[in-house]
């Protein structure tokens, strides 16, 4: 059996073992890295819960590209991406909505 | 091989739709954990005169955990590699170890849960507690079911070596399986870290 025949990715990028090593690092990089910073407590409060959200989208990031493969050069990779982009604005949302309201309701709860 | 090929391709198709509907399902699943994470902030200081919940939590054995699940999303990736490559035996191995680092996984977090129960901290505690159980449990639970399909499908890789139909599975297996580590993602960074600081 010839060891090269087509690969069916369903749209994603072709995975290789470079981008599956490119995302178990950077996975790592972030993972530790937020951890670190929550046991040195040298950062102010509003500066950790910033840092520590920006390094999970960023591995969110590293995985979708490494692991997942989603791409933007193909036309399925496209159809992938769209529903992708769409989830992540209905769940920022559903979550930040959420968070509004339960603030607001909070505030006036007790003022 | 030439008289096979209008039935590839036709495959090939179809099997492309599929597996497209499969992520839209993964990506509705990704709103259902959203839910559990806005009730989650909105509950998580709610702890009906409880200790907080980082009082109760261990963040190295919780960092333990993270590591299982992230070297198994790994290791699936080297059974999809060995998949491209044809190669049935190696995709087994590589299904076996990513089995066993979700099993570890699990196994771990099911003895938190004992031990969070035992102490008293149960799910009928507190807002926060109920809130903590559901959206890690919920996890849990899919990792869980993760674990038994990876079951099934070894089974079948077994019984039918890689096909057309099996390299199918195992792509939907494979997208199954990144998305719940992407997901522990987010439950290590909201729950665990910012609940320490």
């Amino acid at each position: 059996m010839s060891s090269q025949q087509k690969v069916e990715t369903y749209g994603t990028g072709r995975k290789t073992l470079k981008s599956y090593m490119t995302g178990l690092v950077l996975s790592l990089i972030f993972t530790f890295t937020a951890f670190y910073l929550v046991g040195q407590h040298t950062l102010s409060t509003t500066a950790l819960y910033v840092s520590l959200s920006l390094l999970a989208v960023m591995q969110l990031l590293a995985q979708v590209i490494f692991f997942l493969c989603l791409t933007n050069k193909t036309a399925e990779g496209r159809w992938n991406t769209m529903p992708f982009i769409f989830v992540i604005a209905i769940i920022l949302l559903l979550v930040g909505g959420t968070l509004w309201i339960m603030y607001n309701l909070n505030y006036h709860m007790v003022h | 091989m030439t008289d096979h090929s209008t039935t590839a391709d036709h495959h090939h198709s179809a099997d492309a739709v599929d597996v497209f509907g499969f992520w839209l399902y993964i990506l509705s699943d990704c709103v259902l954990f959203a839910t559990l994470f806005a009730t989650f902030a909105v509950l998580q200081f709610s702890t009906y005169g409880g200790p907080a919940l980082h009082e109760l939590f261990s963040l190295p054995y919780v960092l333990g955990e993270t590591m299982f699940l992230l070297f198994s999303s790994f290791t699936y990736g080297l059974a999809m590699m060995a998949h491209y490559k044809g190669n049935t035996r190696r995709v087994l191995q590589w299904l076996m170890v990513t089995f066993i680092l979700g099993v570890s996984f699990v196994v771990m977090e099911v003895n938190e849960f004992v031990h969070l129960v035992h102490e008293g901290h149960t799910w009928q505690s507190s807002g926060a507690l109920s809130a903590f159980f559901t959206l890690v449990g919920t996890h849990g639970l899919h990792v869980t079911i993760g674990l038994i399909w990876m079951g099934l499908m070894m089974f079948q890789l077994m019984k039918f070596k890689l096909t057309p139909d099996t390299s199918r599975r195992l792509t939907y297996l494979g997208l199954f399986w990144h998305f719940l580590d992407i997901v522990w993602i987010f439950v290590f960074t909201f729950v665990y870290l910012m609940g320490a600081i």
